[in-house]
């Protein structure tokens, strides 16, 4: 019986600061068949196993579509994390997955994206947002609109910043307070950037989401005004997660598990199960 | 099914053939309680049928056990050899608990540790009268027809044994002369005559079909807060229930060289920290809300995954709360639209 819980030995192959408590991994399998042939899609997450301090999940940060590195990034709130940013390259690390439901992207195929992030929401949703880019004629429009708190918070500042003058991608960057006075972008929350969008087909349209609590609230009664139906809303939930294969039911919400049927759920899904938010 | 009959005062030589074949586990008593634990000792053995303490879940998943050691290079799995275990007296609804973590702990990914565990386990299931905390026959769990290798059912003076799976016939042959296949008219009648003295004897019904619906109705009453307010978070409740299956995984350094030991163990959504998240943030910081979870896991999830309850009727969590918070006085509530005050913390004898 092969054991769903071994981690897998991978090495860490970069590893550099995105802004004060947020770096950025490049990460490999050590066995170079597997890092070839590993396959996920965007919104599926991986566990981090550091012996002597545990194991925990983090969101996939890079595109299936460029395989052989999987790349993640990951703040710094306790020990694990601690842990984490305290190895350096070429440092050996354990990891099991991928797991969780991810986009459907299948599905998505030839519609419209939104891909709405707020600070760390930034992690599961670049790998859609680069995975769209690279297969671009599967889909329709693609809206990219980013909240942080100030400019030196932004992460991937340099990448979004090359979106802005491609013509395939139509890209909102925003601060709550530019500190600098040199903000070349937007100012405000991110609910504010709706104002600058045009001729939406909603019913042709996915909306995908992910950022702190307080920007669901504002987003989504945008999108609803938009008249994006329900179900084409998509969200990815943060639960406590110990195991990531359903077993040890840390992350049950009513019938369901958060790492196994989530952690994407529909805007439907989130009314109708009265514990999501 | 293939059914036998076994003397009663054969049993004894039976079970004693079946502790040669591998390990004979079953209840025993401890102190005030009785336990399942390895028997050494025929003697010590309770061959009626009884409610032990923590329930069989114990032998399939335990409290606390390693599941990795990590050298400083790799994760060895902890491939501890089980031994072949045969376990006595384990009754009809703890069969039940049982067939749901089959599918708990087999869907989509296949916990190894569970599974091995279970394939080295020969189950010898004992039919039981209800004791005065039993009703399951309201969750429909007090008839098996498969999650056993064996099962008797007690006829005053044989055993009519169900042989249901071919590790329970290799337990028959290995002593075929004990068993008597003749079951006669007489027999049957007999049978049926026990079925019903057992259908009649319990003092708990309760009628589990609007409850999913009524648990969603509830969902904001104050009868949460008044449970809430009596509720100690002392997880006593996950601990007995045999279809409580969380868990928790911690990892332990070994002082003398620096190994680690990754370990599994018991945990309760009762529990504050249980769903804790980074930064201190907690999903589920009221009590009230805890105790909803653990609610809608009995009575409302699994309907819903399963078309059943999770709730077996053992009775445990009657006996056990040292509040009174238990199916019983829930359900109560969830009917009547109020906590029975008068039900609460009158701590009943066993
Ligand atoms: C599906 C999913 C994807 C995630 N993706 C990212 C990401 O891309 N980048 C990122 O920085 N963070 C991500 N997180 C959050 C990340 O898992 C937590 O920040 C991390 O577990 C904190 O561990 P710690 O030991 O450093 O913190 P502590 O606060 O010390 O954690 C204590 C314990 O709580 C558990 N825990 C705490 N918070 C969480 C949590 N949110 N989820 C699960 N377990 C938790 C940890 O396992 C740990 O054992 C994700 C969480 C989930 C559920
Ligand atoms: S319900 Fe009873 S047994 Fe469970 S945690 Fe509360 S006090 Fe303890
Ligand atoms: S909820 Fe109570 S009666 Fe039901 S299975 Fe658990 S311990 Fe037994
Ligand atoms: S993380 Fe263990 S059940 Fe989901």
């Amino acid at each position: 019986m092969s054991n769903p819980f071994s981690p897998e030995p991978a090495r860490i192959v970069r590893k550099y600061k995105l802004t004060k408590d947020v770096k950025f991994f490049q990460i490999r399998f050590i066995d170079k068949e597997r890092a070839l042939s590993f396959e996920y899609r965007p919104g599926q997450f991986m566990m981090f196993s550091i012996p002597g301090t545990g194991e925990a999940p983090f969101s996939i940060s890079s595109t299936p579509s460029r395989p052989g590195l999987l790349e993640f990034c990951i703040r710094k709130t306790g020990r694990l994390t601690e842990a984490l940013f305290r190895l350096k390259e070429n440092d050996e690390i354990g990891i099991r997955g991928p797991y969780g439901n991810g986009f459907p992207i299948i599905k998505m195929n030839g519609y419209h994206l939104f891909i709405i992030m707020g600070g760390l929401g930034a992690a599961p949703l670049r790998s859609l947002l680069l995975y769209t880019l690279d297969n671009r004629e599967l889909f329709g429009r693609l809206h990219l609109l980013y909240g942080a708190k100030r400019p030196k918070d932004m992460l991937f500042k340099t990448e979004f910043f090359e979106f802005i003058e491609r013509e395939d991608i139509e890209c909102l960057l925003t601060v709550d307070k530019d500190d600098t006075g040199k903000w070349p972008c937007y100012k405000g929350f991110v609910n504010s950037l709706f104002q600058r969008i045009e001729d939406i087909k909603p019913d042709n349209t996915y909306a995908c989401v992910c950022g702190p609590p307080v920007m669901y609230e504002s987003v989504l009664n945008e999108l609803v005004k938009l008249n994006i139906p329900k179900h084409q809303i998509l969200m990815t939930l943060e639960r406590r997660m110990k195991c990531g294969i359903g077993k040890c039911g840390h992350c049950a919400i009513e019938d369901i598990y958060t790492c196994i049927d989530g952690p994407i759920f529909t805007y439907w899904d989130v009314l109708h199960m009265k514990e999501l938010i | 099914m293939r059914t036998l009959k076994l003397k009663k005062e054969k049993l004894d030589t039976f079970l004693f053939k079946v502790s040669k074949h591998g390990e004979l586990w079953g209840p025993r008593k401890k102190g005030e309680v009785y336990i399942y634990d390895k028997i050494d000792d025929i003697k010590d053995l309770i061959k009626e049928p009884v409610t032990t303490f923590l329930p069989i879940k114990k032998l399939f998943l335990p409290p606390r056990f390693q599941m990795f050691h990590y050298n400083g290079k790799t994760y060895e799995e902890n491939t501890e050899i089980f031994q072949q275990r045969i376990v006595y007296g384990v009754p009809s609804c703890e069969i039940h608990s049982l067939l749901i973590f089959d599918r708990v702990f087999g869907h989509t990914y296949k916990d190894p540790y569970y599974f091995k565990r279970r394939e080295q386990t020969t189950i010898i299931a004992l039919s039981c009268l209800p004791r005065e905390s039993c009703f399951c026959k309201s969750t429909n769990t007090h008839v098996i027809e498969e999650g056993f290798d064996l099962a008797m059912t007690d006829l005053n003076d044989f055993y009519l044994v169900w042989v249901g799976t071919s590790k329970g016939d290799d337990l028959i042959r290995l002593s075929p002369d004990l068993f008597d296949r003749n079951v006669t008219q007489e027999d049957i009648r007999e049978f049926i005559e026990w079925r019903e003295r057992r259908n009649n004897e319990f003092n708990q019904t309760i009628d589990f079909v609007a409850i999913p619906d009524l648990m969603d109705l509830n969902y904001n009453s104050p009868i949460w807060e008044e449970f809430a307010e009596k509720c100690l978070s002392c997880g006593a409740c996950s601990m007995v229930c045999p279809t409580c299956n969380c868990f928790d995984v911690i990892d332990e350094i070994e002082l003398s060289d620096g190994s680690v030991k990754r370990e599994r163990y018991w945990d309760s959504c009762m529990f504050k920290e249980y769903s804790m998240v980074a930064g201190g943030h907690n999903f589920r910081e009221a009590k009230a809300e805890r105790l909803k979870l653990w609610y809608t896991h009995k009575l409302h999830s699994f309907t819903g995954a399963y078309g059943k309850p999770s709730c077996i009727g053992c009775g445990r969590c009657i006996i056990t709360c040292p509040v009174d918070i238990n199916i019983l006085s829930v359900v109560k509530a969830l009917l009547t639209g109020k906590v029975d005050k008068n039900s609460l913390l009158t701590r009943k004898s066993k």
